[in-house]
């Protein structure tokens, strides 16, 4: 296989660094990803389940401080509810500082890669303020996990998800005919049935119709939530078995049915494909190689979605490895690809004050066009170039490499050396040039780091 | 590279600079029309009853028992009173440039939820289906106009506003993404882009457009201090050249307790920014449409917080010499209970998106036909609004 450690490290990773040696094969980087998951152990997030302040526990506080408003107990209320809320404003800086202190530490790059992807790929967003320091637990918890495990896993754990049925709208969906129904004035929410066809599984251009969609949101109708968390609510649930795809479910339906619907999914041959597709765009190019689809697809196929041995069909294929670098970084991994370059130590990163995460991480993502967590919809980030490399996308990312990396750490390398570090051969004549042509440290840096070259990957 | 080499492209640079539109007047193809669109999207759902005050509707006051009062009423007519903080805003509405319609809202009903009231606003839709590739009104409205550039539309601000999004191209930029470079930076990133297309092409457009708003800042006009302002400011550098549309957002109308310090906030800031479009535009103005449209209005009894929950029905406020000002527009339904909707929100009798068409086919002679199907689909304009002089 044509293998380069530099490449592997840029296009599979999350950059080079002076502090983490490269990996030396593809082997090497498919053990590592198979082993222990080092990154979260040393910058842990709690995944949801144990993340606070919880969900139910920012409503109740609120509900109590509106429910004693122009009462002696306000005071309290409120200075209850604005501990919570403080806490909350530090959980969403520490998921900010986690999350880049993992890409810039690891030398797991490939798990920082997927992970990305793989949330991207079951984008959620917060649609109310108390959710948003939730997403990464409900990514910590749900998507991490099955990285190296098996789709059908990851698919059940995310669909199932509270902040998916939040986001997608199953909360409020109830079968036409379900005793609920009969006493409210509600019905059907096809929103998160449509997405798991549209985007999750089979793909929009798939072998799916309006009545599969229909059918399928039907025997999602008993999926909900209760104060705990996901549960399956029998008064919600559509009466009678549905058919998707083809696939008869039974009548007396519970979790489990919902979880035999979506293991269908997870094995019709057109997810393979949809997810197949969706890798190599992902990692090598918008109009990727057709024999490097066709050969994911296939081991996909063969076993059963397991994701570490599709992963590992796009590390062997030669066409992963052109040395054109057609992608442009997202703005999350520019920033920390850039910081890992630089060899800031990941402790920098977790003892940032919150207002600085604002000001210097959040803030820049936000104007570089990839505001924290908040993708556009339900289908996600761009994986299209030009969409990033907009007039003030660019110049969103240019000031930051200008300006940031000098407030971040005093110790900025030498702007030849971190060509070097940066790109190692990869590095072409015109930015070896520029780098040495600078006039001063700082504007070298930026020079280096604003590059197409450090840009793409 | 050597630096001989470098030195020689720097060379080139000069004489390529000199060709450039910045130095020499170089005709571009014109825009497709002369009037300004601005659509200003208010995000948090905005008290139209408290914006604009029915204070002739009999059962007004009793819904509102704190908010009703006012330390100082401005009367627009005998029904209607302004809200105190969009009193800057007198001048232009008793020159006959704003104005605002009444009893508006999106087809979204019932859920009251901030992020689909928002998406179906921008969407321009009736509803959210279809999500995965949604793209909004403004853009579909661009999609059937010949000529248009890039140039002609902007959206203004961090966010990735959606009712821009699809497949015409239109420019993006924020006032936060500045660029200050050394004359040496400048160079070396003719180098560092010299070979890749994509980044050559966005880092000229980011320096064009810096450039035009440092020309413009060696005046007095200094850079105004509000990031509303900035956004205001920035557009209508915009517009006065080539640009015809642009669109941004306003946050801040979420205003669930204590409205009588929330409310003022945002619409101080709404003031200023139609104050700020009207001057940085000067003779454009007289061609300029403002619109402010927010995703619902809120509910028509205050709530026991001295605030207002999410409603229905709302006000979509107007500006702008290429309107027709001095008026409360639109179908009034009152308040009495049994004219609410759902008997807590006010009843909405147009739909805004109807103003918005009307708007449009003032301002770009539009035909009627593409407004009812290809950027508002399945809408009925009904009879003209007349907002358009």
């Amino acid at each position: 296989m044509p293998f380069d450690p530099d490449l592997c490290a840029i296009r599979f990773g999350t950059g080079l660094s002076p502090l983490v040696p490269a990996p030396g094969s593809s082997a090497e980087v498919l053990a590592i990803l198979a082993g222990p998951d080092h990154a979260a152990e040393a910058w842990h997030i709690p995944p949801y389940a144990v993340a606070t302040p919880s969900l139910d526990a920012l409503r109740l506080a609120n509900m109590a401080r509106r429910e004693v408003a122009d009462t002696p107990e306000v005071a309290a209320a409120e200075a209850a509810y604005d501990e919570l809320a403080r806490a909350h404003v530090e959980a969403l800086a520490h998921n900010v500082k986690a999350t880049i202190a993992r890409k810039i530490g690891t030398s797991d790059g490939l798990r920082e890669r997927l992970v990305m992807f793989w949330s991207d790929h079951f984008t959620v967003r917060a649609k109310t303020g108390f959710l948003r320091h939730l997403v990464t637990p409900y990514v910590e918890e749900a998507v991490r996990p099955h990285v190296n495990g098996r789709f059908a896993d990851m698919l059940k754990a995310v669909e199932t998800h509270p902040v998916m049925l939040a986001y997608l709208d199953q909360t409020n969906s109830m079968g036409p005919n379900s005793v609920r129904a009969q006493r409210r004035d509600r019905g059907l929410n096809e929103n998160l049935a449509r997405e798991i066809l549209e985007l999750h599984t089979i793909g929009v251009d798939g072998p799916y119709d309006q009545r599969d969609v229909r059918q399928l949101a039907e025997l999602l109708t008993g999926l909900g939530l209760d104060r705990q968390g996901t549960v399956y609510r029998s008064d919600h649930a559509e009466p009678g078995g549905e058919t998707v795809l083809g696939v008869t479910y039974s009548a007396e339906a519970n979790l489990s049915t919902v979880e035999a619907a979506l293991d269908g999914l997870a094995d019709h041959p057109s997810t393979a494909r949809h997810i197949s597709r969706k890798l190599a765009v992902h990692f090598v190019s918008e109009e990727p190689d057709q024999g490097l689809v066709d050969t994911l697809t296939a081991r996909f196929v063969a076993t059963d979605g397991d994701l570490l041995e599709v992963t590992a069909a796009m590390l062997d294929h030669p066409a992963a490895w052109v040395p054109e670098r057609q992608k442009v970084k997202w703005p999350l991994e520019f920033m920390s690809s850039a910081l890992r370059a630089l060899g800031i130590a990941p402790e920098m990163i977790m003892t940032m004050e919150a207002r600085h995460v604002r000001q210097m991480l959040q803030g820049p993502l936000a104007v570089m066009g990839q505001p924290w967590e908040t993708a556009p919809g339900p289908d996600g980030w761009s994986e299209r170039a030009e969409a990033w490399i907009t007039p003030q996308g660019l110049a969103a990312r240019i000031n930051w490499a200008m300006h940031m990396p000098r407030r971040i750490t005093e110790d900025l390398p030498d702007p030849r050396d971190l060509v070097s570090t940066a790109l190692g051969p990869l590095a072409s004549e015109e930015i070896v040039f520029a780098a040495g042509a600078a006039e001063d440290r700082a504007e070298g840096v930026g020079i280096v780091l604003a590059s197409a070259d450090f840009q793409r990957r | 590279m050597d630096r001989r080499r470098f030195l020689a492209s720097g060379l080139m640079l000069g004489c390529s600079a000199a060709a450039s539109p910045l130095l020499t007047p170089v005709a571009l193809a014109s825009a497709p029309w002369e009037n300004r669109l601005v659509v200003i999207i208010l995000r948090g759902a905005m008290d139209g009853i408290d914006a604009v005050q029915p204070v002739g509707d009999r059962d007004y006051a009793g819904l509102r028992p704190t908010l009703s009062m006012v330390e100082e009423r401005t009367e627009l007519d005998g029904f209607w009173d302004i809200h105190p903080a969009l009193v800057p805003l007198m001048p232009l509405y008793q020159a006959g440039q704003m104005g605002a319609v009444h009893a508006v809202s999106t087809p979204y009903r019932d859920k009251r939820s901030h992020f689909d009231g928002q998406d179906i606003l921008e969407a321009g839709t009736v509803d959210l289906s279809g999500a995965a590739e949604r793209d909004g009104w403004l853009n579909r409205m661009l999609a059937t106009v010949p000529g248009i550039m890039a140039e002609t539309a902007y959206a203004i601000g961090t966010e990735r506003l959606l009712i821009l999004n699809g497949q015409t191209p239109v420019s993006r930029w924020s006032p936060d993404a500045r660029l200050s470079l050394s004359p040496q930076t400048r160079l070396l990133l003719e180098v560092i882009y010299a070979n890749d297309p994509l980044f050559h092409a966005a880092s000229e457009g980011a320096l064009r457009i810096m450039d035009e708003l440092e020309a413009e800042e060696h005046g007095d006009e200094a850079r105004l201090q509000g990031a509303h302002q900035q956004l205001a400011q920035f557009a209508a550098s915009r517009l006065r050249h080539d640009s015809r549309i642009a669109s941004f957002s306003l946050g801040g109308w979420d205003t669930h307790a204590q409205q009588h310090q929330a409310l003022p906030r945002a619409l101080t800031r709404l003031s200023e920014t139609i104050l700020t479009l009207q001057a940085e535009l000067g003779p454009v103005w007289d061609k300029t449409a403002v619109i402010c449209i927010t995703e619902f209005g809120r509910t028509a009894r205050e709530n026991g917080t001295r605030g207002t929950d999410h409603g229905t029905g709302g006000a979509m406020i107007y500006a702008g010499g290429a309107l027709r000002g001095r008026q409360i527009a639109g179908d009034w339904p009152g308040l009495a209970e049994a004219d609410l909707y759902a008997g807590r929100d006010l009843m909405p009798t147009r739909d805004v998106r109807a103003h918005a068409a009307w708007v449009m086919r003032g301002l770009f002679g539009l035909d009627q036909s593409v407004l009812e199907n290809a950027v508002f689909p399945g809408l009925d304009m009904g009879a003209d609004t007349r907002l358009v002089l």
